[in-house]
């Protein structure tokens, strides 16, 4: 092949896809996985169904991230996969087992007369569970894998290496943004009483994002000398310190547009809000994968698997992104307008 | 079986919960294919002449499709997933090769599926009718492209060809051979096709039983003649395409014929109709079969040998006991399908084919027919290729994440009780809507065709 395409160059293109395609996942299935979160606290039927309304055209296109994601990692990645895994084996389960619930609920609420509790129950649980586990396993990565690295590297830790204060919290923290990110996601495209419950319950779930960007800030450093060393060294750490800035930034624009006629800057400053997170996390760990051992190198694929998936990445992934952002315009209504009606 | 009581370690046990969480999940997709198909016929039949009955059809068949799409969503997720939870090993030698392949089924397929979806579903009112038109299309097409990827991957392992290993890893070397594999093409159609019929035959079960019930009869015989138009054509096809599947078994997988037919010997091979395998003894305790015929089917000649697992060493041998049973309850259902519809051609010329109580009768029996052939089939071919996962290079046991057992018994506990209970309603509702029928749904406003008014509701009018 030519020898212009640098095979490192190719490694960090497939480590960047794999964190895109995670960080579209987060923030697309986080907005819905979001509704379900809030779903317990709304009043009646109507704002529930309102609620689901709004997302049931896009959960499904929300969830192919999820299967992407696994599917680039495990392609550009394969030993970071079949480490990270078996580490997580009950939270993903746990996570599979949410989504199951959460998913058939959109199918089934609708088709039960009368209504039954049981798929509220169901979509509420299912978003929580799902949510919660899916920090857990963030938590359980950042704090760091062990592996074994003979015969063949593989996962050499425990069954519960993944259950500590730290994962417990990350799982919370997750929670939390979830729910803010759906929260301005009814803000933006609900109507009438739903759309004055998301605006009141605007600053608490802003409060708890902020405590929860806090707390893993702290803790991240306090737990690895290393993501100290990465944050604290001088002068490099000026280069990261626009991150927490624009952090109270995005926040503060996220409260100030509260106080004008709904629209969707709230929605973006949050999805903001969550990308200089995930940038965080990203100078927290780069270049290890899984941390703390394993680098995106040594992880990588070979050239030949790269070099097969890079010509799909680079047609494919902006064609899926304009037909994404041409399905949320089509279905760009105010949610109490529209109907369940397939 | 007694031996595998004492060794329920976390390979056993992940290949159990990989089994019931695929048995569950291949009954979606497969119902998802066929229907898409069915889908774009009735709304290409309603577009081009704007009759009701289609237009009901078409709404009422979207929203059973919407059902069976969204159990396989969910359940699809868990398979891709359960790769890496309990088949790490795996991930780790042969992931290069697998992870693209099924990197190209999400961006070729899921994303065009889901993108036209929401369309498909939610968009009669907001989409022209060609632009919901295509979007069905899209979906259809989608779910081809779906298959593709995974029989590409499947076949892989079963016939691997494109690549080098070093160090027990599996690196691709020509992407072509890898996908285009010997069993591909062949497996690939075999799926397709049981996939069309499996779902023919549900709607047709499904109109004979309204026929029967003298419910929705214009609605229900449009149905059942469309049916007919797929499966009769396809049931042959699908002897012809699985015969074929059957010889490359024989060239790549001797041990697998031998398993299926429970030929322990080397020799002629007689077409056993019926027998008890006896694994540990290396011979069947009872057998009934057509001398010859055996060979005459899979080598095509009555005189040439088949080679017997005996030629094996027994840590070679596939479990003849599960898969002799597996294969005939296939293969049986191919050739109950090929009579039925048989039987259709002959009462269609008699123009009995919507009034004949018997056959309306064993139609409704046979609706679920197509999918236990399938799980049956799938279960040859995978219980077929033990001990190894890919075929002749990677043991099964060598392919398995270090999780304890503990874990992999609890997560298969809870997915036995889950996919029970959640499933379970699944169908539940799916045999609510079937029986509520094609109810009243108002023919959509459609305003415009491009910029000039529709005359009337038909959008056939405005051609």
């Amino acid at each position: 092949m030519t020898t212009w395409i640098d095979a490192d160059w190719l490694t960090l293109f497939m480590a960047a896809m794999v964190a895109f395609a995670v960080g579209m996942y987060v923030v697309l299935d986080g907005f819905d996985l979001g509704l379900g979160i809030l779903f317990p606290f709304a009043d009646d039927d109507d704002q529930r169904d309102q609620m689901m309304n709004s997302i049931a055209p896009f959960w499904d296109g929300n969830e192919t991230w999820l299967v992407f994601g696994g599917a680039i990692l495990l392609s550009a990645f394969p030993l970071a996969f079949s480490i990270i895994l078996p580490a997580v084996y009950l939270p993903i389960t746990l996570m599979l087992l949410g989504l199951i619930l959460r998913g058939v609920a959109f199918e089934f609420r609708f088709k039960h007369h009368p209504r039954v509790r049981i798929w509220d129950i169901a979509f509420a649980a299912g978003s929580i569970i799902a949510a919660f586990a899916q920090g857990v396993v963030l938590g359980a990565f950042v704090q760091g894998i062990e592996i074994r690295s003979a015969p063949s590297y593989q996962y050499g830790g425990g069954q519960w290496d993944w259950l500590t204060a730290f994962s417990m919290m990350t799982g919370v923290a997750l929670l939390c943004g979830y729910a803010l990110l759906g929260n301005t996601w009814l803000f933006w495209r609900s109507l009438g009483t739903l759309q004055q419950k998301a605006k009141a319950w605007m600053p608490v779930l802003l409060i708890g994002m902020l405590a929860a960007i806090g707390a893993i800030s702290v803790w991240t450093p306090l737990m690895s000398p290393a993501i100290a060393a990465r944050w604290f060294d001088f002068p490099r750490a000026f280069a990261f310190a626009p991150v927490p800035l624009l952090t109270v930034a995005c926040a503060w624009g996220a409260y100030r547009a509260l106080q004008k006629a709904p629209s969707v800057v709230p929605f973006m400053l949050c999805i903001g809000l969550f990308f200089l997170g995930y940038s965080g996390l990203a100078i927290s760990i780069f270049p290890s994968l899984p941390p703390p051992s394993l680098t995106l190198f040594e992880a990588a694929a070979s050239r030949q698997s790269q070099l097969f998936l890079l010509p799909g990445l680079i047609v494919l992934v902006p064609l899926i992104l304009i037909h994404t952002w041409f399905n949320y315009r089509v279905f760009h209504v105010k949610t109490d307008e529209d109907s369940y009606g397939h | 079986m007694l031996e595998s009581l004492q060794t329920f370690d976390a390979t056993l046990l992940s290949r159990i919960q990989f089994g019931f969480t695929i048995t569950f999940h291949i009954l979606f997709p497969a119902l998802s294919i066929g229907l898409a198909g069915f889908l774009v016929v009735l709304e290409a039949l309603w577009l081009r002449t704007g009759e009701e009955r289609y237009w009901r059809l078409l709404r009422f068949w979207t929203t059973v499709f919407a059902l069976s799409f969204g159990m396989g969503v969910v359940s699809g997720i868990v398979l891709a997933y359960q790769f890496g939870t309990n088949w790490s090993g795996l991930m780790a030698k042969a992931g290069q090769i697998l992870g693209p392949l099924l990197s190209y089924e999400t961006l070729t397929a899921f994303f065009l599926e889901a993108s036209f979806l929401g369309v498909l579903l939610f968009g009669w009112k907001r989409v022209s009718p060609r632009t919901h038109f295509i979007s069905t299309v899209m979906v259809a097409l989608g779910t081809c492209i779906s298959a593709f990827w995974i029989m590409a991957s499947n076949s892989w392992m079963q016939t691997p060809a494109g690549f080098t290993v070093r160090d027990g890893v599996f690196y691709p070397a020509d992407w072509w051979a890898i996908i285009f594999n010997p069993s591909f093409l062949v497996r690939y159609a075999h799926m397709l096709m049981a996939a069309y019929l499996a779902s023919a035959f549900v709607v047709a079960g499904v109109a004979a039983w309204y026929l029967l019930n003298n419910r929705f009869v214009p609605l229900a015989r449009p149905m059942l003649a469309l049916a007919f138009v797929m499966i009769v054509p396809l049931a042959p096809l699908q002897v012809i395409i699985g015969d074929m599947a059957g010889l490359i078994v024989r060239d790549y997988q001797p041990a697998k014929l031998a398993a299926m037919e429970a030929q322990w010997e080397t020799g002629v091979m007689p077409l056993r109709l019926f027998a008890i395998p006896n694994q540990q003894a290396a011979r069947n305790d009872f057998e009934i079969g057509i001398p010859k015929l055996g060979s005459l089917i899979t080598q095509h000649s009555f005189d040439a040998p088949v080679k017997g697992l005996r030629e094996f060493p027994p840590a070679e041998r596939p479990n003849a006991a599960i898969i002799f049973w597996t294969f005939r309850v296939m293969v049986g259902i191919g050739f109950l399908m090929l009579a039925i519809a048989l039987a259709a051609s002959v009462l269609a010329i008699k123009k009995r084919l919507f009034t004949s109580r018997w056959f309306l009768r064993a139609l409704t029996f046979a609706s679920p027919l197509g999918f236990v052939a399938i799980v049956a089939g799938w279960y040859t071919a995978e219980i077929g290729r033990q001990p190894y996962v890919i075929y002749g290079l990677l043991r099964t046991a060598d392919a398995v994440s270090p999780v304890t057992t503990g874990d992999v018994a609890l997560s298969l506990t809870s997915f036995v009780i889950f996919y029970s209970a959640v499933f379970g309603a699944g169908f539940w509702y799916l045999a609510r809507t079937i029986r509520s029928g094609p109810v009243e749904v108002a023919l959509p406003a459609v305003p415009v065709l491009g910029n000039r008014p529709l005359a009337g509701m038909s959008p056939a009018a405005a051609k």
